[in-house]
């Protein structure tokens, strides 16, 4: 019986969970370490289908930014982050951009949407100063 | 020059701590609040944090940075606090006058109190003392993360990251989605900077190795960085002789500690610790200078954002009280940090309170109890499996201080 370690990324606590799994399936057969109910869950699913929130940017024409932030609705299987991001180098919006707007009704054929995290307002900002 | 704006609460800082605290202050009956913020838009460095994971503790979800500072902006507005953006604070003065500049020129204001919630600047080479040439294409993390995330320009093909914290974990996974190469994070203490979940996600998702105990040794190139050297420190964190490694790379990110920001205080007389770099303040987060009041990372460099938030609110409904001249208290005793513990804010308590204590420790340890004791008696004993120096522990006694006590000490014991 296989076993495995492996770090919960659920919340901040950041638990060492300590896997025990079935290679055929696979299935998690036990597991300790665990803090709460949700390192079960993210065992589960990171053993069986390991998913990731993208996060990035996309590019903007007339916004009073060059970029505008954003997510994917949900967490994507973890092997198509690369291929995502790559499809988003392509991708403009145009401004104004509503926080939580759509971007792009499917991601890769997921059925995940990809949204807008901040709003973007129409026009350039005056002065070229650069705030860092 | 004559105030030309009063205000009963003014917070010189938009940010997380400083919209948080905007809010609360209108919640706490506040009538008029004033946010002074130097960017085009409030948020902060929320803004250029476009990943997930920050709301966990306060919304329950995980938000991006600009999710989470969205919903503050969207209560501010509600709330009716004035955010004047583009605005450059330049002077506090003891007796809460400020003196700024924004888009319609000088201005002076008066504030019943004022909240400092400036936030934290980051470390750069000069403050680590690498050897070597000057080149380009040396950048602390936050501005690496700013060229990318805010102004998209790439900041370098093939990266090495010198330090563990957080936001160098995040840009480089960033700087790796995005194309770059991220040779390794290189790490001078034994142990990361950065959360656990940030090494796995960041790091092991991505086959970026972490070289802890290593740091880099020299810099090379004539226009950019050609090459970088790294080799293995020794507990006294000196160089270890034949461990030299070189890395042909364009660019060097870091990501290597966070200083309060705090040059206004310091003119308006606040007093700051050595060891934080914030301010000396009570349990109600006072400063030393009466009706000023300190939160956020300019208080301390916190490692969540909702616990920014929620001592900027507590400093919030403090500086309510002040404004509404609640009667001034006698000063606080001493909070001590003792062993294993590198601070504890508040740094000040008064008899009969009990203060919520933010502290970190000052190497990794667990497990064992964080004990609280004024004299003898043991205020409160916590009970933790680990805590490492990048986690913020927040404790609050379960006894009030006692009267005639001369000190609180904090520390971490075995049992």
């Amino acid at each position: 019986m296989p076993e495995k370690e492996m770090r919960c990324i659920i919340c901040p606590a950041g638990c060492v969970l300590r896997l025990s799994y079935d290679a055929d399936g696979p299935a998690l057969l036990a597991l300790s370490g665990a803090d709460c109910t949700r390192g079960r869950e993210y065992a589960e699913q990171e053993l069986t289908d390991p998913r990731r929130t993208l996060t990035s940017t996309v590019k903007v024409r007339g916004g009073r930014f060059p970029l505008v932030s954003v997510r994917s609705a949900a967490p994507l299987p973890k092997h198509l982050l690369r291929p995502a991001i790559a499809l988003l180098r392509d991708l403009w919006a145009e401004a104004p951009v509503e926080a939580g707007s759509v971007l792009l009704d499917d991601i890769l054929g997921t059925g995940t949407p990809l949204l807008a995290t901040r709003a973007v307002p129409s026009q350039a900002i005056k002065s070229a100063m650069i705030a860092l | 020059m004559e105030p030309t704006l009063k205000t009963d609460i003014a917070v010189i800082g938009g940010g997380p701590a400083g919209l948080a605290a905007a809010v609360a202050a209108r919640a706490a009956g506040a009538e008029r609040v004033l946010v002074l913020e130097r960017e085009p838009v409030a948020g902060g460095i929320l803004n250029q944090c476009i990943h997930d994971g920050f709301g966990l503790v306060r919304f329950g979800e995980a938000l991006t940075g600009p999710e989470y500072a969205d919903r503050f902006l969207r209560a501010a507005q509600e709330a009716e606090v004035q955010i004047l953006t583009e605005t450059m604070t330049l002077e506090l003065t003891a007796e809460r006058r400020l003196t700024a500049l924004g888009p319609q020129g000088l201005f002076a204001a008066e504030a019943g109190a004022v909240i400092l919630a400036m936030g934290c600047r980051e470390r750069a080479r000069g403050a680590i003392q690498i050897p070597g040439t000057r080149p380009a294409g040396i950048f602390t993390a936050g501005t690496a993360q700013h060229y990318l995330n805010a102004q998209n320009l790439m900041p370098g093909r093939r990266a090495l990251i010198l330090g563990s914290g957080d936001v160098g974990l995040i840009m480089a996974r960033r700087l790796t989605l995005e194309g770059a190469e991220v040779l390794a994070v290189v790490e001078k203490l034994p142990y990361a900077g950065g959360l656990a979940r940030n090494i796995a996600q960041c790091l092991e998702d991505y086959d970026i190795p972490l070289y802890l105990s290593h740091t880099v040794t020299h810099i090379e190139g004539k226009q950019r960085v050609e090459r970088v050297t790294v080799a293995r420190v020794d507990e006294a964190g000196r160089e270890v002789p034949g461990t030299a490694r070189v890395y042909a790379c364009d660019t060097l990110i870091l990501s290597v500690g966070l200083i309060p920001e705090n040059e206004l205080s310091l003119k308006a007389g606040v007093k700051l610790s050595p060891v934080t770099g914030g301010a000396l303040v009570d349990e109600d987060l006072q400063t030393n200078v009466p009706g000023i009041f300190a939160c956020g990372n300019a208080l301390h460099v916190h490692d969540l954002v909702d616990y920014a938030s929620a001592e900027a609110e507590q400093a919030a409904r403090s500086a309510v009280a002040f404004c509404r001249g609640e009667a001034a208290l006698p000063p606080g005793i001493p909070v001590r940090p003792a062993a294993g513990v590198r601070y504890v804010v508040p740094f000040f308590a008064r008899p009969g309170s009990r203060p919520l204590l933010s502290l970190r420790v000052s190497a990794p340890a667990g497990p064992g109890r964080l004990v609280v004791k004024a004299g003898e008696q043991v205020l409160a004993a916590r009970k933790f499996t680990r805590l490492l120096p990048s986690e913020m522990a927040r404790l609050t006694p379960r006894l009030p201080v006692p009267p005639g006590a001369a000190e609180m000490e904090v520390l971490v014991s075995d049992a």
